[in-house]
């Protein structure tokens, strides 16, 4: 696993039934983008995060593919709409195996 | 300034010319369009792409895709030496087709995004973003 | 091609960019509530200023928008980290920050008034001099690397307590022969280039150094996160950098010719807020 990844995630504690809100996540990784050298030369291996997911109560909002050219420590911002009280979870997968994922519960109002 | 034939000929040349400079369309990036895209034909319109029209540091360049419909969006760099960037799928709870990101950009150059529409039907829309070369490193 | 239509493809090829000139006008209020002040009058001993700007003002809007908002902010990835390196034991005391100090929200004020001389040794200080000091002395743990990562996390953990405070140092009594000597260094050309801080930064603030638009220099938002590094940057980092920029031999990070440097740097900018973690290209 990368060191220091951190995920910091953004949305609302409560929403209307139906309503559309706002989300923001971001998180740390270097994302290595594999074009950099050392300085002895040598090619620095690529290491990215090359996915994003986000659902609320197993059902899909977003999906992303990443690719290097993401910028150091990933940022999203993204609307989704919350039918019902439940459970977002965040999840980003790392080149190297690892997965990363948060949760963020939402109350209707 | 009135122009003869011959130097509006010459004028037009000279546009053509820096109309294809930013843009250093390689095989990659239109290999990486038509993987997508099956290689169909994209529409203008129905995709916005919002980008800085300069970028203070090519390192983190903020942008924002929309494309109501959309069951998906590509974002490709022409001018990285990957043009690669995200694709965007989105699901039934999206409250929008559309999202933000920051991106890096290796140089002046346009990037475009293309959208998957739900009936099937491609868009396209794109921007160039000025990358300026700072006098001071760190 | 005759002289009339290069001249015209030129105009086309001209940058559509309005030539920066000066600060802009935006106003610097971060999360919607916390006013901050980044123009201000200059204090009575920065002889060649009326008025002194935070280095935001002089950044793009995309660059300005990642300070606005607390979760936009990329540095507030490290404040977040630090916050649990404050927690956690470290060294052969087997102490964490925590064990000694209350709350981190108890260094509020702290960062206004840095660098500052020690009472104990007379020697100026900086915030890296007082973590390192902790870890070494109280908690018996390896002392930090002055730009590493946890270091420059760590100060800006402590110096955000005070965002929003006006940047106060002392610069009288025993500090005064250190910021003596940061004046000194200020004002010295250093390098091939044979250039001074005051060069840019008091004689060509608002202008542009190639594509850069050159700020008045302010430390106020340090340690800042640079979009070049992708990463917290110290001041003497900075310092370091621009120095090496004039093609000299430059100063070490944690020399005492920084530390001076950084008082000097601090007190022109003192009646600005703490800005911490600022955002910068």
């Amino acid at each position: 696993m990368a060191s220091g990844v951190k995920p910091r995630v953004k949305v609302p504690k409560t929403a209307a039934a139906g309503e559309a809100i706002t989300i923001k996540t971001l998180i740390s990784h270097n994302m290595e983008s594999g074009q950099r050298k050392d300085k002895e030369g040598n090619v620095i291996p690529r290491s990215i995060i090359n996915r994003f997911t986000c659902e609320f109560n197993g059902e899909l909002v977003i999906d992303v593919t990443m690719e290097p050219a993401i910028s150091t420590n990933p940022y999203f911002q993204f609307d989704a709409t919350v039918p019902e009280a439940g459970e977002f979870v965040f999840t980003w997968y790392d080149d190297d195996g690892s997965v990363y994922d948060t949760k963020k519960p939402i109350e209707i109002a | 300034m009135e122009f003869s034939r011959r130097e509006t000929l010459a004028l037009g040349l000279g546009a053509a010319v820096l109309t294809l400079m930013p843009f250093r369309a390689n095989a990659a990036a239109e290999d990486a369009i038509a993987a997508f895209t099956g290689g169909a034909d994209m529409a203008d319109g129905g995709v916005t792409l919002t980008a800085p029209e300069i970028a203070e540091n090519g390192n983190t360049v903020p942008i924002e895709v929309s494309a109501p419909g959309a069951a998906a969006i590509l974002i490709v760099a022409a001018g990285n030496p990957e043009p690669g960037v995200a694709t965007f799928n989105f699901g039934p709870l999206a409250a929008a087709q559309a999202a933000s990101t920051r991106i890096r950009l290796a140089g002046t150059q346009d990037v475009i995004a293309v959208a998957k529409m739900a009936d099937g039907s491609f868009a396209k829309a794109s921007a160039t973003v000025k990358v300026t070369i700072g006098g001071c490193g760190g | 091609m005759n002289k009339k239509a290069l001249t015209a493809i030129a105009a086309v090829l001209a940058f559509p960019v309005s030539v920066a000139a000066g600060p802009d006008e935006d106003k610097l209020v971060i999360n919607e509530e916390l006013e901050m002040v980044s123009v201000t009058e200059a204090p009575a001993h920065v002889e060649n200023f009326d008025t002194i700007y935070s280095g935001w003002h002089f950044r793009t809007d995309e660059t300005q928008a990642l300070q606005i908002d607390d979760f936009d902010n990329p540095a507030m990835i490290f404040v977040d980290q630090a916050a649990d390196l404050y927690e956690a034991v470290d060294g052969a005391a087997g102490k964490s920050c925590s064990s000694c100090h209350d709350d981190v929200e108890s260094f509020k004020g702290l960062q206004a008034s840095m660098p500052k001389v020690d009472a104990e040794t007379g020697k100026l200080v900086v915030m890296e001099d007082l973590i390192n000091k902790c870890r070494t002395e109280r908690m018996e743990a390896d002392a930090w690397k002055w730009s590493g990562a946890d270091m420059q996390g760590m100060v800006a953990l402590i110096a955000f307590q005070s965002r929003g405070l006006p940047m106060n140092v002392a610069i009288d009594g025993d500090a005064a022969p250190y910021w003596e000597q940061g004046k000194e260094m200020y004002y010295t050309r250093y390098g091939q280039l044979e250039l001074s801080c005051a060069n840019c930064h008091e004689d060509n603030w608002g202008n542009m150094i190639r594509a850069d638009h050159l700020s008045q220099g302010m430390i106020n938002g340090f340690p800042t996160y640079r979009l070049k590094q992708a990463k917290l940057i110290s001041r003497h980092n900075r310092f370091r950098g621009c120095i090496r920029d004039t093609r000299a031999e430059t100063f070490a990070e944690g020399s005492d010719e920084f530390r001076a440097l950084e008082l000097y740097v601090a007190s022109r900018g003192n009646g600005l807020s703490v800005e911490t973690p600022a955002v910068r290209q």
